[in-house]
């Protein structure tokens, strides 16, 4: 079975960790981690994505910076912001991200 | 025309965890329902009972307004940023996670469970330097009145957050009627009941039943038996 490949970007290290370690307990995705907008940028083309979540320590214009990056690659993945910084609101933050037909 | 939502007790989801069984008014963890994510900023309305000497290990949030509310018994609290407190029935404790913050919660007390509500809204700004706050709720001689525990405002009654929200709690005489006013326009009230019977805008709503107003500046409560609830203002875009 293919994973389903899920890009998380933030800077605070365990917290990404973290969610990187509830993501892949599932079974069903993977996790990459880019500690910042400029790792994220290099990662993002290695696999074929199709989330992004935005975590802390990423501000609005970075976020807007790799929305204009990805806009011609991949114009239908979806980049959402990440709340919570944990298993609470995680899991449907992804089930609602996989449904939408996200645009940038 | 006001808009509305009602969300009955029995229809909210349940986590049996045997040291944590918690009643989900909106979608968290491994109960997804795609019609209960939110309520405007309310995300989440988890009402939890704590098994005696248990508790959430340490864990990490960020970004978002935390909210607990003990209802009966106490919970230990300890923060990486050094806090550690205690909070019991009557008193409100506030997080705002920001950049990320860890934090575990137990029951010190062995032989009885701690029942409380943990409520997240999010925050109107990202990535704050992490904050905690605890204060007791005074509602002596309160009876029959709205008694405001949150607020965006520093200097006003209650804890404040990063959002525009006001949260008051209520504990009404049987036939009491009340008129709430809402703070700011664009935002919704939600209703929760705690304990008896009300009735928001002709619904009638039981014990932990849940009820959302919109697009409309001011709600009639009236309590139709002794009731105690709380009430959650909330911008419905954010």
């Amino acid at each position: 079975m293919q994973l389903i490949q899920i890009l998380i970007i933030g800077t605070n290290k365990p917290i990404m960790e973290t969610i990187a370690r509830l993501i892949d307990r599932d079974g069903i995705w993977q996790a990459t981690i880019a500690f910042s907008i400029d790792d994220a940028f290099d990662v993002c083309l290695l696999k074929d994505f199709k989330i992004v979540l935005i975590g802390a320590g990423i501000d609005e214009d970075e976020e807007l910076k790799l929305k204009a990056h990805l806009v011609k690659s991949k114009p239908n993945l979806p980049i959402v912001k990440h709340y919570g910084g944990g298993s609470g609101l995680l899991f449907a933050e992804i089930h609602q991200a996989l449904n939408s037909n996200t645009k940038h | 025309m006001a808009q509305t939502v009602v969300h009955k007790a029995n229809t909210r989801g349940v986590a049996d965890h045997g040291w944590l069984k918690s009643y989900q008014s909106f979608s968290f963890a491994g109960y997804y329902n795609p019609e209960r994510i939110n309520f405007g900023a309310l995300r989440v309305l988890n009402d939890d009972i704590v098994t005696g000497g248990k508790g959430f290990g340490e864990h990490p949030h960020d970004n978002m307004e935390i909210i607990s509310i003990p209802l009966e018994g106490e919970l230990q609290h300890k923060d990486s940023m050094g806090n550690t407190a205690t909070i019991k029935a009557g008193e409100i404790q506030v997080m705002s996670a920001g950049t990320g913050i860890y934090h575990s919660e137990y029951n010190p007390d062995a032989t009885k469970p701690a029942k409380f509500l943990q409520i997240w809204l999010f925050p109107n700004k990202r990535n704050v330097t992490p904050r905690y706050d605890q204060i007791e709720v005074n509602t002596a001689n309160k009876q029959n009145e709205f008694v405001q525990i949150l607020s965006p405002n520093k200097d006003d009654a209650g804890v404040w957050i990063y959002q525009d929200a006001w949260f008051n709690l209520a504990n009404f005489d049987a036939n009491t009627t009340k008129t709430y006013s809402f703070h700011k326009e664009g935002n919704g009230l939600y209703v929760f009941v705690l304990k008896g019977k009300v009735e928001v805008n002709g619904e009638a709503l039981d014990t932990r039943d849940g009820f959302g107003i919109w697009d409309t500046n001011s709600v009639e409560i009236k309590a139709i038996a002794d009731a105690e609830f709380l009430l959650m203002e909330v911008p419905m875009e954010f």
